[in-house]
């Protein structure tokens, strides 16, 4: 332990100590590029610089699956084993990659060489089975596991109408290619007011899963006292099955930035920050790349275009925890602290980001700005229904012929988008489809002429959530799919509030049990108590759908839970 | 200021500014708790205290909750109350209560079974006795963040103990794991003061329980030290 | 799960905030503290020592037995040189392990031997020498009651006034400061008050490990109200780390540093000129004193950049709500009464002081020595700070203790250290201790120890036989806090109930008791009449001494049930009065007084190159009398010298390393602490050790008005030492916190 040698962390680390705590995150990740893992004197170096308590510096460390306080191996292979790879064999896979090197999941070598571990879902389920290795995605591995795709995970756009992926499955456009940003510039010769109200008469509301009108929740932060304001880019894209926003960033970075700048022009901010998940590090040179041009260019920095208008964006990592893509705990981590969500109110409009009014949008949603500016409200509107205008990303994975990304309008049924994908693979029947997420609701196939719109949608049971719609055929068993959600959650949930902290563990007990067939008298009665408990009674979002999809597929399937 | 709110269907004038905690606590209605304690800060964790207000889809944490003008407020629905039996259940399968007197009574108020998660992993941690003054046994904890939260911002400002873990598997630990000497602690005790559970006790109280007398407890710190290699 | 058979709710025992304890007890046996969470002293906040450092009243070490020597029990000659002898067993009991001679062995006794023997011979040298060979030492730590009765039977029955405790080593520059400029002698304010202020001053005090509850109430200011906090102090305490400015002056420089800030004030127009019209006098004699204390002079003698002292000079004077808070930084030197006028002038030049929120606070560092104070156990002063040299006061307390015209010594008593220095032939020959340890207390103890051995006839009435009770002749076995009833006063000037526990373990007895059965034994073989020893309890101890020191006039015990009261309570009716000065001085006026600077007495020089200053540590209290005897000293059970990083790197010197720390007076061998919390050139040392005593090596120089000896600064050298050397080398102390 003495013969660490602390002399390339400080210079490392140095650009982190004005932030103090906030710099936390960044200056352990520093730390584990230099090390590999961060052990006790590297932590109580960064504790000493940062000025933040040792204790917390710790609680920091063990919350984030991605910061190892024990050493691991130079290479660090994460296989997923959430629901689209595991359709595609990756427990198989998995079990293979510990034969190959001796070891068992979560273990390293014994030269230190390698470490395998099993991961929750890595947003590329339309390429599974997949695995990161170090920072390379490793997808569609073949079923004898020599073919893979190593590198940039390719970009699978499909879809009736090609708005906000107009630019996506061609490469990263460059800023050049992009433009430069017309609609800030547009945005830029109006007032703020006009700008919110734009995106109030659009219609747009939030793509992460909570649909919150996104012109409401800019007023709000508009009108908040204060002129210490943000703007966040919520790119913590974790719920199973999601992987729209991976190839928004991926392929056309520049419309998220320009998303943002509009957003901070409109409620008075002038520091941005893009929070972007930790099992995404092969998108991190193409952002920082993008940030760069668009400084160079003068659309990010001071005085945009000569207009007085200030506003400059700021890069942070996620370790490995779902649960900071809830938007309150992603305050906490940037804040450099667990990932714990707050009790909302307050909202963070008025106590966000260090207690200041804050404008949190997802990647998808910031997406649709510069569109909605470039062409005004009422075009934008042509597209979509009345209740639910604009175009949506749906994320298709699974037993579907050509698993993608699709981008349709407000509208188009269920039906429809799965006849785009290319049906159900292998002519199987249809058995049902997760839509939404893990925090989703199964569909079964006579909800298949279902309108995709929020109200339709809602009115079927069927939340819209992230976008996900992963397809099950008729030899799937559901009870395997239903226990890795139940497991995703145990590992995810925060530990903050009893009903998700016990819940999501009993849960996953008893959906353990199930899946191996040992069902007891009363498990029906005990899923519903804790899932109900949960959805009343849990502190934030994760708890609240934690047992959205057991519910579902109690209703659906009871005689699974049935002794 | 005051303002006017129904809970159970009773009409309240209250003081603009209280929590429906208090306010309902004032008026007679009992809402239990567990994680609130007067010398914290309210986190609202454990959730025992929510209670459903007319208008919105999930239950509230009253302890944290502003009572406000025309608020509708139920304390003992039927949502509320399969929420509280439900994670007192799950309690029980989770830690040893023995010591939590306020949280067995309300397990019998609400009828809970014990026995509900028969396959339930238990925490089930040694007890750590690492310092002259007090034990810890998580065993017992039910984080309640009591103890952390008056180690720091809520009354000590010291900082030793924080979170290890997460989500099911967190447990209360220091840096690294060291001794409790080790750390920042300055065994001010304060944390053993809010416990709720007896996972924290003074040692001299833990001895006894274990069946030492107070003769032979009076003669144990009597020694020196031994020494430690450097 | 245990159930208490009782819960009994008491006053701490250990340091000036009083915090409110509830003692869970069960056969007897205290097993655990909790402490009420609307507690207006703490809210349920302890220290280490509150909560945990009860159980030195279970040692075994304890004496519960009246103790003789041999000599005395055999009526025979006492043998030649005093002999330290501490001769109790860890079982209890006590046996016999004098080198020199048999005869010094301790004998258990009954209380009526043991009490005669004292009255005899207490008796026969007043009888013999007068009343200036007879002396004693009040208890900071003993009960109000207790205090009273003690001085008033060294007054009322040997007509003398050496009485003194250790208030003398303490805050006896503050009190005499505040006596001369103010008339006051305690906080003008409560501690509490920290929460009103904006800008607060924290000067010689490590509050974080003596005043516990009053740093946490500091922090909670600087964190939650955004207050800002000035540490003028040599080392880096953990309060710095929440502090706006840190100003680190050199020892024995606080003159300098607060006449310059002084002279910004002044110099930039920030004094409040309606206070100091309405409310002071002296100004105009005092601004000319202040003219050569520039920033650039407070410097060059300090070290402390002249830029910072302007700085805090004008974070104070301009803010809304200023204090100051000190500690023994201020007092414990040369020109310890000088370094408190220094900080008064302050207030009394921005007026912040005599509202909420402001004020000059001495925070008071034993549970119980503003009450000892109070209850006049001091050489100068009898209850309520009346003078023993005026005739007024002198008559009054000859009618209340029922003494003849001109009965009461007029003549001002000898302090502590002057008692031990007058210890020879024609001087003082018999000292009376209650409670005290000057072997570890008072300043350059191989003089002390001689003194001691001169003193004709010593008593100790205590708990443990401590270093000083070793030296005793009789020894008598007093109960602690949780076996008593009384009350303490604490720093904020508030007024708390002590109570029983349990019942007194062995034959101890209270100690007011003690000191009644004794009086009147004395008073039968003076053939005099009695001044009033048959009290029904400890309240009407009190309410005899609250008949004539007015401040306490409104206190019962009724009345303090629940809460403490904090006096001046004139009347039954009187709520009692957080906030002193709000109209005027006790004096009047405030005086301004002009002060020059003096050095420190012992400067470093080449073959005493360092600067010792001494202190505490949290989990420690004194001589260690009670804090030696607990699991506290498993907590931290050896003595370190903390010396800074550059001095030890010069030095040669590691973390852990055994070194001895030698001044002109004496040497100690301990291990080093190689630390940042302490500065250049300065090292530290807490004297609660008796095998490397810090006290070894200070210097007993004086201040001339208060009469304090100078703790805070001497010179040393340290050199390296071997394992060998250390007294017990296999102990080592391991803390993490800072």
């Amino acid at each position: 332990m003495s013969d660490i040698d602390l002399a390339p962390l400080i210079p490392a680390i140095s650009s982190y100590i004005p932030m103090g705590r906030s710099g936390l995150l960044p200056a352990l990740h520093a730390a584990q590029k230099i090390y590999g893992w961060i052990s006790e004197p590297v932590a109580a170096q960064i504790s000493r610089s940062l000025n933040v308590p040792l204790a917390d510096v710790h609680g920091v460390i063990e919350f984030y699956s991605l910061f190892y306080n024990e050493p691991i191996g130079k290479k660090v292979i994460r296989v997923c084993t959430d629901q689209a790879c595991a359709l595609k064999g990756a427990d198989g896979l998995l079990r293979h990659i510990c034969g190959h090197y001796d070891i068992q999941t979560g273990q390293t070598t014994r030269d230190g060489a390698v470490t395998v571990e099993a991961s929750p879902c890595l947003g590329l389920c339309e390429l599974a089975p997949a695995a990161l290795v170090d920072a390379d995605a490793e997808t569609n591995i073949s079923s004898d596991f020599h073919h893979y795709d190593l590198g940039r995970p390719k970009s699978i756009v499909g879809g009736s109408i090609r708005l906000l992926t107009a630019s996506c499955g061609n490469g990263t456009t460059s800023l050049g290619q992009y433009g430069k940003y017309p609609a800030l510039a547009r945005a830029l010769g109006k007032k703020p007011e006009e700008i919110v109200n734009e995106i109030k008469a659009s219609g747009l509301v939030g793509r992460g899963g909570a649909a919150f009108p996104t012109g409401i929740k800019w007023e709000g932060a508009a009108k908040a006292p204060g002129t210490e304001k943000y703007v966040i880019c919520n790119a913590d894209e974790s719920e199973p099955g999601t992987f729209k926003d991976r190839i928004l960033l991926l392929d056309d970075p520049h419309r998220t930035l320009e998303g943002m700048a509009i957003a901070a022009y409109a409620i008075g901010a002038s520091q941005g920050y893009l929070y972007i998940r930790g099992e995404y590090p092969y998108i991190l040179p193409v952002l920082e790349t993008a940030l760069n041009e668009a400084r160079e260019a003068n659309m990010l920095g001071e005085n945009i275009l000569g207009s007085g208008f200030s506003f400059d964006i700021e890069l942070r990592v996620g370790a490995g925890a779902y649960i900071c893509g809830e938007e309150t705990a992603l305050f906490e981590s940037i804040e450099g602290k667990r990932g714990f969500p707050r009790v909302k109110p307050p909202f963070p409009t008025t106590h966000g980001l260090f207690g200041k009014p804050t404008v949190i949008n997802n990647v998808e949603t910031l997406g649709n700005v510069p569109l909605i500016i470039a062409q005004g409200s009422v075009e934008y509107r042509k597209i979509g229904t009345e209740k639910s205008p604009g175009a949506k990303l749906f994320c298709v994975s699974g037993d579907v012929s050509k698993p993608g990304l699709y981008e349709v309008p407000f509208g188009v049924t269920l039906r429809e988008l799965l006849a785009m994908a290319g049906g159900v693979a292998r002519e199987k029947k249809l058995e049902s489809v997760l839509f939404g997420g893990a925090a989703g609701a199964f569909a079964t196939p006579d909800q298949l002429d279902v309108k995709m719109t929020f109200e339709d949608l809602r009115a079927a049971g069927l939340p819209l959530g992230s976008g996900v719609v992963m397809v099950f055929d008729e030899t799937r068993d559901m009870r395997d799919v239903l226990k890795r959600l139940g497991h995703f959650f145990a590992h995810e949930s925060c530990g903050k509030c009893y009903p998700c902290q016990m819940g999501t563990q009993r849960q996953m007990e008893i959906l353990d049990r199930i899946s191996q067939g040992k069902v007891i008298t009363g498990d029906l009665i005990r899923l519903q108590d804790v899932g109900w408990t949960m959805t009343d009674a849990s502190l934030c979002g994760l708890g609240q759908t934690a047992a959205s999809a057991v519910l579902s597929a109690i209703k659906l399937w009871p005689g699974m839970f049935n002794a | 200021m005051t303002i006017t709110l129904t809970i159970d269907g009773q009409e309240i004038t209250a003081e603009q500014g209280k929590t429906l905690l208090d306010v309902a606590r004032e008026n007679g209605k009992d809402v239990p708790t567990i994680c609130f304690h007067e010398a914290t800060t309210a986190n609202g964790l454990c959730r025992m205290c929510v209670v459903e207000v007319e208008g919105m889809r999930v239950l509230q944490p009253a302890c944290i909750v502003e009572a406000a003008n025309n608020m509708k407020v139920q304390t003992r629905s039927e949502k509320v109350i399969r929420a509280r039996k439900t994670i007192l259940e799950m309690l029980a399968s989770t830690m040893d209560l023995s010591e939590a007197a306020e949280v067995q009574t309300m397990m019998s108020e609400y009828g809970v079974d014990i026995n509900r998660f028969p396959d339930a992993e238990r925490r089930e941690v040694q007890v750590k006795d690492d310092n002259p003054m007090y034990v810890r046994d998580y065993s017992k904890c039910l984080l309640c963040w009591r103890c952390v939260q008056v180690c720091a911002d809520d009354a000590q400002y010291t900082y030793a103990i924080n979170f290890e873990g997460r989500g099911y598997e967190t447990q209360i630990g220091t840096f690294f794991d060291k001794a409790i000497p080790e750390t920042t602690c300055v065994l001010c005790g304060q944390c053993v003061g809010v416990c709720p559970t007896g996972a924290l006790k003074p040692k001299r109280e833990f001895l006894l329980e274990q069946g030492m007398s107070p003769q032979e407890i009076s003669v144990l710190n009597t020694g020196r030290k031994r020494r430690r290699d450097r | 799960m245990i159930k208490p058979d009782r819960i009994v709710t008491t006053t701490c025992p250990y340091c000036g905030v009083g915090c409110t304890l509830q003692l869970h007890v069960q056969d007897d046996f205290i097993y655990k503290v909790t402490s009420p969470f609307d507690s207006p002293v703490n809210h349920g906040n302890l220290c280490v020592k509150g909560r945990f450092g009860y159980d030195f009243v279970y040692h075994p070490k304890r004496v519960t037995t009246p103790l003789a020597r041999r000599y005395l029990l055999e009526g025979k000659p006492k043998p030649a040189g005093r002999e330290q002898v501490f001769a109790i067993s860890m079982d209890g009991n006590p046996i016999s392990n004098s080198q020199i001679s048999s005869l010094w062995d301790w004998i258990p006794t009954d209380w009526d031997t043991a009490l005669n023997l004292i009255a005899d011979n207490l008796v026969r040298i007043y009888q013999r020498d007068g009343s200036d060979a007879m002396a004693v030492y009040c208890c900071a730590k003993a009960t109000n009651e207790d205090n009273y009765l003690l001085q008033k039977m060294y007054r009322a029955l040997f007509r003398t006034n050496n009485v003194d405790h250790c208030t003398r080593l303490c805050h006896a520059g503050s009190v005499v400061a505040l006596q001369q400029a103010i008339g006051s002698s305690a906080m003008s304010n409560t501690a509490s008050q920290v929460m009103l202020n904006d800008v607060f001053i924290v000067t010689g005090s490590n509050t974080s490990e003596n005043h516990p509850i009053i740093a946490l109430q500091m922090k909670e200011a600087v964190r939650q109200n955004g207050a800002k906090m000035i540490v003028i102090d040599p080392r880096r305490i953990e309060l710095v780390d929440f502090a706006e400015m840190w100003l680190p002056l050199k020892p024995g420089t606080n003159v300098p540093v607060f006449s310059a800030m002084a002279h910004v004030i002044v110099k930039e127009n920030l004094i409040n000129h309606e206070f100091i019209a309405n409310r002071t006098e002296g100004f105009t004699d005092f601004i000319e004193s202040l003219e050569k204390f520039t920033p650039e002079y407070a410097e060059e003698i300090s070290g402390v950049p002249a830029e910072d002292i302007r700085k805090a000079a004008r974070l104070y004077a301009n803010a809304k709500n200023g204090a100051i808070y000190w500690g023994m930084g201020i007092s414990q030197l040369s020109h310890g009464t000088a370094s408190a006028l220094a900080l008064i002038h302050l207030a009394f030049l921005t007026g912040h002081i005599g509202r909420d929120g402001t004020g000059l606070n001495p925070l008071r560092g034993q549970n119980n020595v503003q009450g000892a104070s109070d209850m006049g156990a001091m050489p100068f002063h009898y209850p309520g700070y009346m003078r023993v040299d005026n005739e007024d006061n002198a008559q009054k307390w000859e009618k209340t203790w029922n003494i003849e015209p001109n009965g009461l010594s007029r003549k001002l008593g000898l302090t502590t250290t002057e008692i031990l220095s007058h210890a020879h032939e024609g001087g003082v020959r018999a000292l009376y201790i209650m409670g005290e340890n000057p072997m570890m207390s008072e300043p350059n103890l191989n003089v002390t120890r001689e003194h001691m051995k001169e003193l004709e006839f010593i008593v100790s009435q205590d708990i443990f036989i401590n270093e000083s009770g070793a030296f005793a002749d009789v020894f008598l076995p007093a109960t602690p806090f949780a076996e008593k009833e009384g009350t303490f006063s604490n720093t904020d000037r508030r007024v708390q109930r002590v109570r029983v526990a349990q019942p007194p373990r062995g034959q101890a007895r209270p100690d007011w008791e003690i000191i009644c059965d004794l009086a009147l034994r004395i008073e039968s073989q003076l053939g005099r009449e009695t001044v009033k020893w048959d009290y029904s309890g400890p309240e009407e101890v009190l309410r005899e001494m609250a008949s004539v020191n007015q401040d306490y006039a409104g206190i019962t015990y009724d009345r303090i049930d629940k809460v403490g009261l904090i006096y001046p309570v004139p009347d039954l009716n009187h709520p009692g009065t957080p906030t002193l000065f709000t109209e005027s001085f006790p004096r009047g006026r405030g005086k301004f007084i002009p002060l020059d600077y003096v050095p420190v007495m012992e400067e470093p020089d080449d073959e005493y190159p360092f600067i010792l200053t001494t202190g505490r540590v949290l989990e420690h209290w004194h001589g260690g009398t009670m804090t030696r005897n607990s699991a506290l000293n498993e907590a931290y059970p050896e003595a370190r010298v903390d010396i800074h990083p550059a001095d030890a790197e010069m030095h040669g010197i590691r973390n852990g390393d055994p070194v001895k720390v030698q001044s002109r007076r004496g040497e100690v061998v301990l291990r080093a602490t190689v630390t940042e919390k302490t500065s250049v050139g300065v090292v530290f040392i807490p004297f609660h050790f008796a095998e490397a005593a810090a006290n070894l090596l200070t210097n007993d120089v004086l201040d001339p008005q208060a009469l304090i000896p100078e703790f805070k600064a001497c010179a040393v050298q340290v050199f390296p030492a071997r394992e060998d050397d250390l007294a017990n080398p296999e102990v080592e102390v391991h803390r993490g916190r800072y």
